[in-house]
């Protein structure tokens, strides 16, 4: 189709002064891409200030050794490691039942209309949100009340169990959320009760974001010392702990201490542990999104 | 009856009911005559455009140019390219990651793709009405306040400037006493004719059209087909629709599209089949696709 | 099923239970110290001779470092929100996204760490020559800073994404550029998400413990100079616990108390937060 236009002259397109390219979009895209530059600098600081300080002690006396308050040189993790072994899959026994207990009562079974499964639900977002430092407390003040000791691995899981308690209730109501409703009404058409339903059909099928949550959740307890601070003592610890009644340290409070201390070699210690920490942390999480990708879109 | 029969342009009737395009101006020696030759200067215009996502042509050799304070109206089946191509006219297609034009589209002889022509300054003078109605979360007053704002217009009065808005947009009565009331506090039909509102208030010279009324009953329908005529003596209005009685009762020329589909992947690449007066289009369509369609035998 | 419910439950019996182990050693706490000289005294001198229990010093040092901590974490956490919301491509996003995620997931004794002996020595001291000391509320506050960066950028960009592309397409058409509709449409629309998570920031913020306890300093004084050192709630709670504390006595219910202050203020904070959070749902 050919064009009839009479001749108008050929209107400014050109860059306005409110363009993309104005000093002043400009300006504002360099601050975000500054914050951006802020946030990926620290994170790589970070790791290589600690693989810095820490290289020289990543040995194996670092896994094999108890710490020591006279041979910084020498301290080792050992009762850090197994202690953290120990609290964390205690924690995970604890917390991980309760959690996808609750989180599929409320997501399957609670009518979220009564007052006392809103106050439920309310209350678990307000958990969620409470310094962990007051889950120390909190299990303190428990084991004192039945007469529990403080410094053992139990009462440590617990302070922990506790907090990663709503993570895990949370990521249990999404991956349940996910399940098709027709997978449900399939096993409830065959005669099934709710109960069995849930159990043969629901469940398994959200196995998978329940798993990559609870993961995650524990990595954020093998991480947490500050709970763990209030259940007292806990620092130098030279033997292995043996059972739910034993003593212990773990590894984020065994990195404070040696940071607390003056002595350079403790600093260097306390790196080599932070690396260790996170190479475990990253081994979790990698875990966690394998899971995640393996199972994911399934239906 | 149809076929691809070239129709001297002498033959056009005039039996818009609302209005008929003013005569012809002058005759093109060099132009074949398979179209009426334009009453109007041409405000817009493609040439051999071809729009791609990636690899995938949406729309293929489109060559048609739109009239000056005419209402120009693109019909189809759907994933026939027109509202492809309308996006394509004040450059929104560049929002899509991928999305790329080939061949030429000017505004008033001036490429809009050419490298010294700003996005930004193309959509001010080339403003858009979307499908759903997208007033912003802000009050009445400010969502026509927004656009001579943001774009550094000079208006002496914003009141006034607003007031004339709302005027054009026949919205100003309904909401004079309202104006610094949410947006949302508006029906579908008056959020509609807001974003009209909103976009004249930029002053642009051409507003495109997005199926602005498939959202809404018929009496808002036709209230915004109402403001359409009238807008149509400041403005040159290009409109997308769904609803062929609303093309044959507003629109001055009618640009029919259809779909090629892929037989392998299904993929549909949109073509300008017919282009002419919509009274012909309708009529006495000179494509039997043409005639299919507005005879309602597909799409 | 019972069982199930009683799960659920449990989440009630933890809050009653943290609401009764904070407020019963607080009450013995508060047999002896009056609340009023509790809340507005200025010295914290729990374990000297002449103990004093003014908690305003430690209220003061986390003010510090939260203050510190949200002016770097806001600015940051919101232009990283944004530039992943609203500029970056999927490949862009596809890296920044972990590098957050990864931010988010290092335990906190970590950046303690990090302020300790690489932000207040090399950073500050040497790179910007900063006279402090190796305990500082500056140190620690921006290391806190950095680690809360991931909530607020998370949970703004969620409140972001969910604006719906139609405000921005309608702000585009009348050629407004996108720093422009960022900021005069998105921002307006996404604002009670962004407002919930700079409250959420706070929060952490304020119970955050390892990093103060590490690189803030014990000495409880009215801060008046960033540079000084200056101790926090939770640092104080974190100090006193790991010395000896035998329950009963009066500074194992100091911390106690501490506790409840400090439970009360993140309670408070969280409360309002969740407001804002549902206001979200009801935007659009």
């Amino acid at each position: 189709m050919i064009p009839i236009a009479e001749a108008v002259a050929p209107p400014n397109l050109k860059a306005a002064t409110h363009s993309d390219r104005s000093p002043g979009s400009i300006a504002f895209l360099v601050a975000l891409w500054l914050a951006l530059a802020i946030a990926v600098l620290s994170l790589t600081v970070l790791l290589v200030d600690a693989f810095i300080d820490g290289q020289s002690r990543l040995d194996s006396g670092l896994l094999t050794n108890y710490t020591s308050q006279v041979f910084p040189e020498q301290a080792g993790a050992r009762a850090a490691i197994l202690g953290s072994i120990w609290v964390i899959s205690t924690t995970a026994v604890l917390a991980i039942p309760l959690g996808i207990a609750a989180g599929l009562y409320l997501e399957e079974f609670a009518d979220s209309e009564r007052w006392y499964n809103r106050l439920i639900e309310t209350n678990i977002s307000n958990l969620a949100a409470v310094p962990a430092i007051v889950y120390g407390m909190l299990t303190a003040g428990f084991a004192l009340a039945i007469g529990m000791e403080r410094r053992i691995v139990l009462s440590g899981a617990i302070a922990l169990a506790l907090l990663i308690l709503p993570v895990i209730i949370i990521a249990t109501r999404e991956s349940v959320r996910a399940v098709p409703q027709e997978i449900r009404h399939g096993s409830l058409a065959l005669g099934a009760t709710p109960l069995t339903t849930v159990w043969r059909q629901t469940l398994p099928a959200a196995i998978p974001g329940i798993a990559t949550g609870s993961i995650l959740a524990l990595s954020r307890a093998l991480g947490e010392a500050a709970p763990l601070l209030l259940l007292g003592g806990l620092v130098f610890v030279n033997y292995d702990p043996n059972g739910l009644m034993s003593g212990f340290t773990t590894l984020p409070i065994q990195i404070f201490n040696w940071a607390s201390q003056p002595q350079e070699a403790f600093q260097q210690v306390a790196s080599a542990a932070i690396i260790l920490m996170l190479g475990l942390l990253l081994v979790m999480n990698a875990v966690a999104i394998l899971i995640r990708n393996r199972y994911q879109s399934r239906w | 009856m149809a076929t691809f029969t070239t129709k001297p342009s002498t033959t056009q009737s005039s039996q818009n009911g609302e209005r008929a395009p003013a005569p012809l101006l002058h005759t093109l020696e060099h132009a074949p005559r398979t179209l009426p030759a334009y009453p109007s200067p041409v405000v817009m215009e493609c040439s051999d455009v071809n729009i791609y996502y990636g690899d995938f042509r949406a729309v293929t050799d489109v060559n048609m140019a739109f009239a000056k304070n005419e209402i120009t109206a693109l019909i189809g089946p759907s994933g026939c390219g027109k509202s492809t191509l309308l996006r394509s006219l004040n450059r929104m297609n560049d929002l899509i990651p991928q999305a790329r034009v080939e061949g030429s589209i000017t505004f008033h002889s001036k490429g809009i793709y050419d490298d010294d022509v700003d996005p930004i300054e193309v959509r001010r003078r080339i403003g858009m009405v979307f499908q759903k109605p997208n007033p912003f979360p802000k009050s009445i007053y400010d969502n026509i306040a927004y656009g001579p704002r943001v774009t550094g217009m000079k208006v002496d009065n914003m009141d006034d400037h607003v007031e004339q808005a709302l005027r054009r947009a026949a919205l100003w009565l309904e909401v004079r006493d309202k104006l610094k009331q949410s947006a949302y506090g508006l029906s579908g039909g008056q959020q509609q004719r807001l974003c009209i509102a909103r976009t004249i208030a930029v002053e642009p010279e051409v507003i495109l059209m997005d199926e602005p009324c498939s959202a809404l009953d018929p009496i808002a329908t036709s209230r915004i087909e109402d403001l359409m005529v009238e807008l149509r003596e400041n403005y040159s209005i290009i409109i997308v629709t769904h609803n062929m009685q609303q093309a044959a009762r507003i629109a001055d020329r009618t640009a029919f599209f259809t779909a090629d589909v892929d037989v392998v992947t299904g993929e549909r690449t949109g073509r300008l089949v017919e282009y002419d007066l919509t009274t012909n289009i309708f009529q006495n369509p000179s494509d039997e696709r043409t005639e299919a369609y507005i005879q309602g035998r597909f799409g | 099923m019972t069982a199930l419910a009683g799960s659920a439950g449990l989440s009630v019996v933890v809050t009653i239970g943290i609401f009764f182990a904070l407020l019963l050693p607080s009450l013995d706490f508060f047999r002896e110290v009056r609340i009023t000289d509790f809340l507005t005294g200025t010295r914290w001198a729990p374990t000297f001779a002449d103990a004093s229990f003014g908690v305003v010093p430690l209220v003061t040092g986390t003010l510090w470092t939260t203050a510190i901590g949200l002016a770097i974490a806001v600015p940051v956490g919101l232009a990283a929100a944004t530039y992943l919301s609203e500029y970056a491509s999927d490949r862009t996003r596809r890296i920044l996204k972990p590098v957050l995620e990864v931010l988010a997931g290092i335990p906190s004794v970590v950046y303690g760490y990090f302020a300790l002996f690489f932000v207040a020595p090399v950073l500050l001291r040497s790179i910007f020559g900063i006279e402090l000391g190796t305990f500082s509320v500056l140190a620690a506050g921006l290391v806190l800073g950095i680690m809360i960066v991931p909530t607020v950028a998370s949970i703004s960009e969620d409140a972001m994404s969910a604006v719906p592309a139609g405000l921005r397409h309608g702000s585009l058409a009348l050629g407004a550029n996108k720093m422009r509709t960022t900021l005069r449409v998105v921002y307006p629309a996404a604002i009670s998400g962004i407002t919930a998570s700079i409250v959420l920031a706070l929060s952490r913020a304020v119970g955050e413990t390892m990093i103060v306890a590490l690189a803030a300093g014990t000495r409880a004084q009215v801060v008046l100079d960033p540079r000084e050192a200056g101790q926090t709630m939770t640092g104080f709670i974190a100090q006193t616990a790991t010395g000896e504390s035998t329950p009963g006595t009066l500074t194992y219910n100091t911390l106690f108390a501490v506790g409840l202050l400090l439970f009360v203020i993140t309670l408070v904070i969280n409360l309002i937060a969740a407001r804002f959070v549902r206001r979200i749902r009801e935007v659009y």
